[in-house]
């Protein structure tokens, strides 16, 4: 009973809690927590608003504009002369828009006197129906006279305007498809001859100063021969140096600075490489400007780093265990590093190999300074030959001032990104497959 | 004989006596004697004496006999008269090489009554082939003659020798198969010099870095002083006009140097508070399954090609912020769509990742010990974090913002299209400023005379770039490096 009365006669006597603030500490922990969401959300937004930037502009470009037409190949308009027996050259200066444009005038019942209109008709279908024509008769002279029903490429601008991308309520002379114009595509729509289909041409087209008919063809297989040339140098010779350094170097001066260079080297700007490639493998040793040959070399040596880093990460890995178990039976060192180290190391160095090339795939600024910039319509057969890149081609297009370009150059960007998520979820897919956590 | 035959060719002998080599080790009985390395030991070694020594000398013979013939071309060349069209000897040379290769081309009898002057001569290489400049002289054709026939001899020479080689190492690698021969190490040998070559590699890029600009920039500097190179506030280098040497520009870097660094800064700006915030939220705050959807994604971000960047500020940021201005000032657009502060706020979104995930393991490294004293002691998680963990990881984290900043500093593509190419030197973040990543790249596209100051520039310029960036970077290791050791 007397500890009761104790404890009930103290308690009063207690000193009032010290007010320690926790209200405003506690609010200041949930503004803290706040910061760190707002934080996190802005990095989403925006990566969100570049994607949805890119997909938004670029998902139209993967479909074009197209029309059908029965199109006359006329003797009298291709080979007026008939000397295309002996002059080989009549086949490929005919005119050919010329018969595109005689079909269309036919199918939209255009009189043939109706000049004006017949300039307005002209500008309906892309130029590069000469092109697509004069492949078809060359391959095929026997064709000549019959007529042949083709799809044939729409003008930009029809294009823009058949997939509504050009507001057609404003007065036809601010903007570039007449009235007359968007009256026939609504007459070839409505009939079926005028749709829209998968757009080859973005992956086949090389340069080209028309948007439609302009694509990824040389820098697609630019960019593939620079990958195949940065992994068959910078795979062997990164391993090989991660296995010199990380297996047998001797700590002393000399594996210190190749150490401290790699890292350096990793963090060098990727244009100050550009200068190098320029400096070096142009002007001294005189390879071709523009090759993809330089390209890839150039992108090696920026690459090296990354995969020198990953590949040493990968064998220091491998638990000391193996090795000593691998030197206790007899093995010489060298059998040990390349009959038992390497092969546990290997998932984890295909995994920093495919980023790093993932990685030399977006790269931009190196290849302009070798000049991979440049206008090349002609596929490249070899490494040696004028090549442009996946990139370099985004960077061209975006520098052109058509509407239908940014469709391109978004278009590109999506094909871009879709190889880098292949490459990276591969990388991923390898590491959760095959890691091995010891 | 082509080289890629006489290649082929070596290649083929170190085969052959590879497979002989392993088998003749393998079925060698002498006297039960243990033998010191295995069958394929042996091939192997005869298969390196047989085709490294010859590769390596048909590289050096083919590099010598170029520059031979080039030196007996230039001893034969008339004295120039000033009449010349061509003006420089190493066009002549090109010339003379273009007419050699030419006449590789011709069939026996054409050669026979091959036409003595260039004008008859252009259009059959041309026919066959060989595009030729027209300002072709006729002293040229019987120096390309000697050097086709000196050519040829050559490359026959240095074809037969290779071969010898190759025949001789490989018998001389497969007549000392013993028990007692020790393959292994000898091949062990040149397996580890290779491995040293390979890692030298990185050595020799950075020398080739360095060397290379420095040889441009001491040029440039023979034309362009230091000082008004490195001083000057006007950057006008006017066009590198072939044969107009007169036209001498200004090569100031203040402009440019002001552009990049206040670039950087507003990157940093924004992405230091956004990158710092979310890697203190994901390394204390978040959970596990949070922690693993959004770090990966905010990764992508550093996935993403720089490109896709600049673009996404060309197209989408910039128009974005010049209609915000107009609409806030009600039509004057003060913000243009390529100013410093597009150009920051895109490279900023692209360095958040770089300092999120830098800083993520720099917080998660600092040990538990330390936050459990401190949260035992009553402080709340963020005090924890504030007063704690943060300043145990601050010279990481310094660290990691200086690798950032170098970054921002070396990055070209968001720049060249979004920062726009006026070299202005001023303080309104809502103009455009250049940096000299664009002024490289501007430099350098498009035809381009390489003894131009104009062009040599870049080489300045580019050095000017490494030298900042690698400073920082050795710091900003050095001062990771250092603050690990604290803990481990």
């Amino acid at each position: 009973m007397t500890d009761a009365t104790l404890i009930s006669a103290s308690a009063p006597a207690r000193p009032a809690r010290r007010d320690i603030g926790l209200k405003r500490r506690y609010a200041a922990e949930r503004r803290f927590r706040l910061y760190g969401i707002a934080a996190i959300a802005v990095g989403l937004f925006f990566l969100v608003a570049l994607l949805f930037s890119v997909f938004s502009n670029g998902y139209t470009a993967f479909w074009q504009t197209e029309v059908n037409l029965a199109i006359k190949l006329d003797p009298k308009i291709i080979d007026p002369d008939n000397a295309r027996a002996t002059n080989p050259n009549v086949l490929l200066t005919a005119n050919y828009p010329l018969l595109a444009r005689n079909a269309l005038a036919e199918k939209l019942g255009v009189s043939m006197s109706d000049k004006v209109a017949l300039r307005e008709l002209g500008k309906l279908f892309s130029d590069g129906v000469r092109g697509q024509l004069r492949e078809l008769v060359i391959s095929n002279p026997a064709l000549i006279g019959t007529t042949q029903n083709l799809w044939v490429l729409t003008g930009a601008d029809i294009d823009s305007a058949f997939k509504g991308q050009i507001d057609l309520s404003v007065d036809q002379a601010r903007r570039k498809v007449s009235d007359v114009q968007v009256g026939w595509m609504n007459r070839l729509k409505e009939e079926g001859v005028m749709a829209q289909r998968f757009n080859t041409g973005l992956f086949t087209f090389g340069a080209s100063s028309r948007p439609e008919t302009s694509g990824l063809g040389v820098a697609l297989i630019g960019s593939l021969y620079m990958m195949l040339i940065v992994l068959f140098l910078s795979l062997p010779i990164g391993v090989a140096a991660s296995i010199y350094l990380e297996e047998y170097a001797k700590k002393n001066r000399l594996t210190d600075i190749i150490e401290v260079n790699i890292n350096n080297l990793a963090a060098v700007p990727s244009i100050v490489f550009g200068l190098l490639g320029l400096a070096v493998f142009i002007n001294f040793f005189h390879l071709p400007r523009s090759a993809s040959l330089v390209g890839g070399l150039v992108l090696t040596l920026m690459t090296l780093p990354t995969i020198i880093i990953a590949t040493r990460a990968a064998l220091r890995a491998v638990p000391p265990s193996i090795r000593a178990a691998a030197l206790g039976i007899g093995a010489s060192r060298t059998q040990m590093v390349f009959h038992h180290v390497l092969p546990l190391a290997a998932p984890g160095i295909l995994t920093g190999t495919i980023i790093g090339l993932a990685h030399a795939l977006g790269e931009t600024a190196p290849l302009l300074l070798i000049g991979m910039v440049a206008f090349v319509a002609n596929t490249p057969v070899t490494p040696l030959d004028p090549a442009t890149a996946l990139p370099v081609q985004i960077y061209m297009w975006a520098n052109e001032a058509e509407r239908a370009f940014v469709e391109r150059t978004s278009g590109a960007i999506i094909v871009l990104l879709l190889f880098l998520a292949v490459m990276n979820i591969t990388a991923i897919i390898l590491r959760r497959r095959f890691e091995r956590r010891w | 004989m082509s080289t890629l035959l006489v290649f082929i060719i070596v290649i083929a002998i170190g085969a052959a006596a590879y497979f002989i080599g392993r088998q003749r080790a393998a079925s060698r009985g002498d006297g039960g004697v243990k033998a010191h390395s295995l069958p394929h030991y042996h091939g192997w070694w005869a298969f390196l004496l047989s085709t490294l020594p010859a590769l390596l000398f048909i590289v050096i013979w083919t590099a010598g006999s170029s520059v031979y013939l080039e030196r007996k071309a230039i001893s034969e060349l008339p004295v120039h008269n000033e009449s010349s069209v061509i003006a420089s000897q190493g066009l002549e040379l090109g010339m003379i090489s273009g007419i050699a290769r030419g006449l590789d081309r011709l069939t026996e009898v054409e050669r026979q009554n091959l036409p003595q002057t260039f004008a008859e001569l252009r259009p059959l290489l041309s026919g066959k082939g060989v595009a030729l400049a027209t300002e072709g002289q006729d002293f040229m054709i019987p120096i390309a003659l000697e050097w086709n026939k000196n050519a040829k001899a050559a490359v026959n020479m240095g074809a037969f020798i290779t071969i010898a080689l190759a025949l001789g190492g490989a018998i001389f690698g497969l007549s000392g198969i013993t028990a007692r021969r020790r393959a292994r190490n000898n091949v062990e040998r040149i397996i580890l010099g290779a491995l040293l070559a390979a890692s030298t590699i990185a050595i020799l890029t950075t020398i080739g870095i360095v060397l290379s600009m420095l040889f441009q920039t001491v040029t440039f500097f023979q034309s362009v002083s230091p000082t008004s190179f490195l001083f000057g506030t006007v950057w006008d280098p006017r066009f590198a006009a072939a044969g107009s040497g007169g036209s001498q520009g200004q090569f100031g870097l203040i402009p440019l140097l002001a552009g990049t660094l206040y670039i950087a800064f507003v990157a940093m700006l924004f992405a230091v508070p956004v990158g710092l915030f979310a890697a203190i939220y994901m390394a204390e705050y978040a959970s596990r399954g949070v922690r693993s959807v959004v770090k990966p994604l905010l990764e992508v971000l550093a996935g993403i090609p720089t490109i896709v960047y600049g673009f996404f500020a060309l197209v989408t940021v910039g128009p974005f912020l010049r209609d915000l201005s107009a609409a806030l000032s009600g039509g004057y657009a003060f913000i243009q769509a390529q100013s410093v502060l597009t150009a920051g706020i895109v490279m900023g979104v692209m360095l958040v990742p770089f300092v999120s995930s830098l800083s993520d393991d720099i917080i998660t490294a600092v040990p538990r010990s330390l936050r459990d004293g401190s949260l035992g002691l009553g402080s709340t998680q963020s005090e924890t974090i504030r007063r704690v963990v943060l300043p145990a990881a601050l010279p990481g984290i310094v660290g990691a913002l200086l690798l950032t900043a170098s970054r921002a500093i070396g990055e070209t593509m968001i720049v060249v299209l979004a920062a726009g190419v006026a070299a202005n030197l001023n303080i309104n973040p809502f103009d455009a400023m250049t940096t000299i990543t664009v002024k490289i790249v501007n430099q350098l596209t498009g035809d381009l005379e390489f003894n131009s100051p104009q062009t040599l520039v870049a080489f300045a310029l580019g050095l000017t770039l490494f030298f900042i960036t690698l400073a920082m970077n050795i710091f900003a290791l050095y001062i990771v490096r250092k603050y690990r050791e604290q803990y481990e």
